[in-house]
Formats: structure tokens, C-alpha cells, sequence
């Protein structure tokens, strides 16, 4: 039986109380060292932009967030494929796969947030129509829509099979979607005023402060990664495993009662 | 039996439920047209109206679709007929194929409604020079539709509390369809000044993603509704 199976599954993986190891606290405090440093850069060392001023940094967050989002729903598809394709329906790549979704969908709110403030900083507008924006706005939808497909309920092997599909339904999803509003927008609008992502002739300095904030972004990536994949083991475990342990724990405490009564 | 064969009759099976049961003509296309009217209210403007009227059209076709769909599952589920199905051994690509060409059907009647509904509320004219374009997009766009429509539908199918799904993820997926399918009949019907050879590229669109959500969709299926 499946359930059966997904015990084994289960009890095989991390079942002490903490999610952190003495990889992740590394990968932790390397995360902490590498944020510093981009607060360094981004805020300090870098200089402000000719045109744009100090909202250009801005940029610091919008584009590592974005790109390691990016990176993440890659994660989330090799884990659906590899879950779906492989023979032994390994959880393990179905957790992956939705840990990465969840924090690739935090990943682009954040770029959306800090986009919209810098939209409205040098365009004076919080949002505009145009191509990358349309399809970062859908790209977000249609991950919230992966994770709720998770939260649907049933065993786990249900819920890995149903989401690795949506996974990588997504994956053709995306390019169609980007597809289509690139033809929109080119077709409808003269080219559209983006000048804050031509980063063509960019500052030495600040193409490393970027470089700072994609590496410190994607320590913090796999860090929560790490921490968030034990955390759904820990709650599948509980799942199978949590009653069958809090019947034996309460069966355990009567147990000397009853004896005592019986010698009564 | 052959996968086109099966498809045929649960596509039939389900047109022959639908015509009687009246569903389609009692409800939901009383309910596209009174979207179509509410729009009006929204939007106030002869002027607007008429620009935007190819647009509505698809939305309207949208909403509606997303009622049929769950109508087109819950006469499956309601008696586990898609579980009985599935035991028989029908393979899974044959019952999307078919559950798709049902809701393609549906979704054509109701798209010419709504387009006559546009030609009568909102000013729209049908040149003749744009009819080959105006048919080729409904049925391409109508295939893409029903194929994302009938692939989520199956997956929000049945459990309670699925059926809030099927709206977040159906329509970020529909996106492309909603836009290539407004530009082009806003090409085939001249809306705004456009010309009919605009509405080509769109078509293109269209067809592409009908043939990746049917592909992907059928295979696709199987893992979906198999629990």
C-alpha cells in the first residue's frame, strides 16, 4: 500500500526536532556575512545613479529576487520531473519541488513590491503594461495557483503526483504566456520606456554590488530551502506517523494506572 | 477500441446530456449575455464600448467557461462516472479528448451568441473580407480554451472546496488566449481601424497553444484524475 510506503519515506528523513544542521547554520551565518555586505554596497559603497538618484539601489533587491526566482521554479520543475519520471516516487523531490515554489513565489512578490516602488520613483507610476511586467504579474498567479493545488488535501503520493503535474504544466505555461504579451506590447505600444533594466553601461561598482546582492540572495535561497524541505518532511511525518505516536504515548500513560488498579 | 473512437462517444455522450438538460441554453448563455450587459454599465461609453467590444466578448466566453466546466465534471463526479470510466479501462487520453470536443462545441454556440450580442449591443460589424479570419480564430481559440478548460476542470473535479481552484488556475493560463484571440477578431472585425492581415500572427498564437495544452493536456490527464 502507498501509505505504507510513505512512512518509510518518511521515518528515513530528518526526525529530530530542529529543521537546522550544521550545514544549514553555515549556509546561515555565510547568508548573514553576505546580506551585511550587500547593505554595504547597495546602500553604502555603490554611488547614486546620474539620472535616477539613490532610488537605482533599488536594483539590489529587484533583479537578484527576480533571477533567483527564476532559478527556483527551474528547482520546482526538475523536482516534479525527476518525481514523476523516476521509479521510485522519491518525496523527497516532490518536497523540493514545493519548497522552491514557495520561496520563489515570496521571491517575486518582493520583486513586484520593490519594482512597483521604483516604478512610481522614475516613472511615476506603480505599474505599467508592458511586457515583463504582464508576465512577471501571471508568472506569480500561476504559482500561488501550484501552491494551492498543494494544499488540496488526499496522501502525499496524491499530492506529489497532482502538483508535478501542475509543476510542469507551468513550464509550458510561462513561455506562451511571455510569448503573447511580448507580441502584445510590441505590436500595441511604441517601445516602452524601461530604461531601468538597460543595464548596459553600468558603473563597475555597481555591477559588483549587483553581483553581492545574487550571491547573497541565492545563499538565503537555499538556506530557506534547506530549512523548508526538513519542515515538510517533519509535517508529512507527523501526518502518518504523529497519531499512531500520540495514541502509543497516552496508551503508555495508563498503563501503570490500570496495573495498579488490577493489583487492587 | 481506437482513442478517437472513445473520444467521439464520450464527446456525444456529453452533447446528448447538455441538449437535455438544457443547461447551456437556460443558464449560461442567459448569463454570458447578462455579463455582456453589466460590462455596459461598467463601462458607460458608446464610444469605449465599441473598441473594447471584441475584448468582452472573450471574457464573457471566459466566465461562462469556467461555469461550463464545472458543469461538464460534476455530471462525472456527481455519480462517480468518471471513476466507472476509468475501471472500464478507457484510457485517459480518450475521455480528454472527448471531454474537450463537448466543451469545444459548447464554447462555439456561445461565442457566436456573444459575437451576435456584440454586433447588436455594441455596434460590431462583420466585414466579409474578415470572415475566413473570424472563423479561424473562434475554433482555434476555442480548442486552446477547451483544452486548458476540460485539463484543470478534471483536476478540480469532485473533493469539496476544489471548485474555488479552478478560476486561479485556468484563468493565468488562458491569458495568451484571451489576448490573441481579442486582437485577432479586433483584425477581423475591423474594431479601432485594424486590418484584417494583423490578425494573423495572433492566429498563429492560437493554434500553437491549442496543440501545446492538447498534447500537454493528454498526457497530462491520466496522472490528474487518477486517484
Amino acid at each position: 500500500m502507498t501509505t505504507t510506503e510513505s512512512k518509510l519515506e518518511t521515518t528515513g528523513v530528518s526526525t529530530s526536532a530542529t529543521t537546522g544542521s550544521r550545514g544549514s547554520r553555515i549556509l546561515g551565518i555565510a547568508t548573514i556575512i553576505a546580506m551585511g555586505w550587500l547593505v554595504a554596497f547597495g546602500l553604502g559603497f555603490s554611488p547614486e545613479d546620474r539620472d535616477q538618484r539613490e532610488a537605482v539601489r533599488l536594483l539590489y533587491v529587484h533583479v537578484p529576487t527576480i533571477w533567483i526566482a527564476y532559478l527556483a521554479f527551474v528547482v520546482t520543475a526538475i523536482g516534479s520531473a525527476m518525481y514523476l519520471f523516476t521509479k521510485k516516487k522519491s518525496l523527497g523531490w516532490d518536497r523540493l519541488a514545493g519548497a522552491s515554489a514557495e520561496i520563489g513565489t515570496i521571491f517575486v512578490a518582493v520583486t513586484l513590491v520593490v519594482g512597483a516602488l521604483w516604478g512610481r520613483l522614475t516613472w511615476g507610476v506603480f505599474w505599467q503594461w508592458d511586457a515583463r511586467l504582464t508576465t512577471t504579474a501571471l508568472l506569480f498567479v500561476t504559482y500561488i495557483g501550484y501552491l494551492a493545488v498543494r494544499q488540496l488535501g488526499g496522501t502525499h503520493e496524491q499530492r506529489a503526483r497532482r502538483s508535478a503535474v501542475i509543476g510542469l504544466l507551468a513550464v509550458l505555461e510561462i513561455p506562451l504566456v511571455h510569448w503573447s504579451v511580448r507580441l502584445w506590447r510590441s505590436l500595441h505600444q511604441e517601445a516602452t520606456v524601461l530604461g531601468t533594466d538597460a543595464d548596459v553601461n553600468m558603473d563597475g561598482l555597481m555591477l559588483f554590488s549587483l553581483f553581492v546582492g545574487v550571491v547573497a540572495f541565492t545563499l538565503l535561497y537555499v538556506w530557506l530551502l534547506m530549512h523548508r524541505t526538513r519542515g515538510m518532511a517533519m509535517e508529512d511525518y507527523l501526518d502518518d506517523r504523529g497519531l499512531d505516536e500520540a495514541l502509543e504515548a497516552r496508551r503508555a500513560e495508563g498503563e501503570p494506572a490500570a496495573r495498579a488498579e488490577g493489583a487492587n | 477500441m481506437s482513442v478517437w473512437r472513445i473520444a467521439r462517444l464520450v464527446a456525444a455522450k456529453d452533447l446528448r446530456i447538455e441538449w437535455h438538460s438544457r443547461v447551456l441554453t437556460n443558464q449560461v448563455l442567459p448569463f454570458a449575455g447578462v455579463t455582456m450587459v453589466i460590462f455596459a454599465f461598467a463601462l458607460d461609453s458608446d464610444a469605449v464600448l465599441e473598441r473594447v467590444a471584441p475584448g468582452l466578448v472573450w471574457l464573457a466566453t471566459m466566465f461562462s467557461m469556467l461555469v461550463l466546466v464545472q458543469r461538464t465534471f460534476a455530471v462525472e463526479t456527481d455519480d462517480g462516472a468518471l471513476d466507472a470510466l476509468r475501471v472500464a479501462g478507457v484510457d485517459p487520453r480518450a475521455i480528454f479528448l472527448g471531454k474537450a470536443s463537448g466543451l469545444a462545441v459548447q464554447l462555439l454556440v456561445l461565442e457566436v451568441v456573444l459575437l451576435f450580442a456584440a454586433v447588436v449591443l455594441f455596434r460590431q460589424t462583420v466585414p466579409v473580407d474578415g470572415l475566413v479570419l473570424l472563423v479561424t480564430t473562434l475554433i482555434s481559440a476555442t480548442c486552446g480554451l477547451a483544452a486548458v478548460g476540460t485539463l484543470y476542470g478534471g483536476l478540480a473535479a469532485g473533493f469539496r472546496g476544489r471548485e474555488t481552484l479552478l478560476p486561479l488556475l485556468t484563468l493565468p493560463a488562458v491569458a495568451p488566449v484571451l489576448i490573441g484571440a481579442t486582437r485577432a477578431v479586433e483584425a477581423a472585425l475591423g474594431t479601432a481601424g485594424a486590418v484584417v492581415s494583423d490578425g494573423w500572427p495572433w492566429v498563429g498564437l492560437l493554434v500553437v497553444f491549442a496543440v501545446a495544452f492538447g498534447v500537454g493536456g493528454s498526457l497530462a490527464f491520466g496522472p490528474l484524475i487518477d486517484e
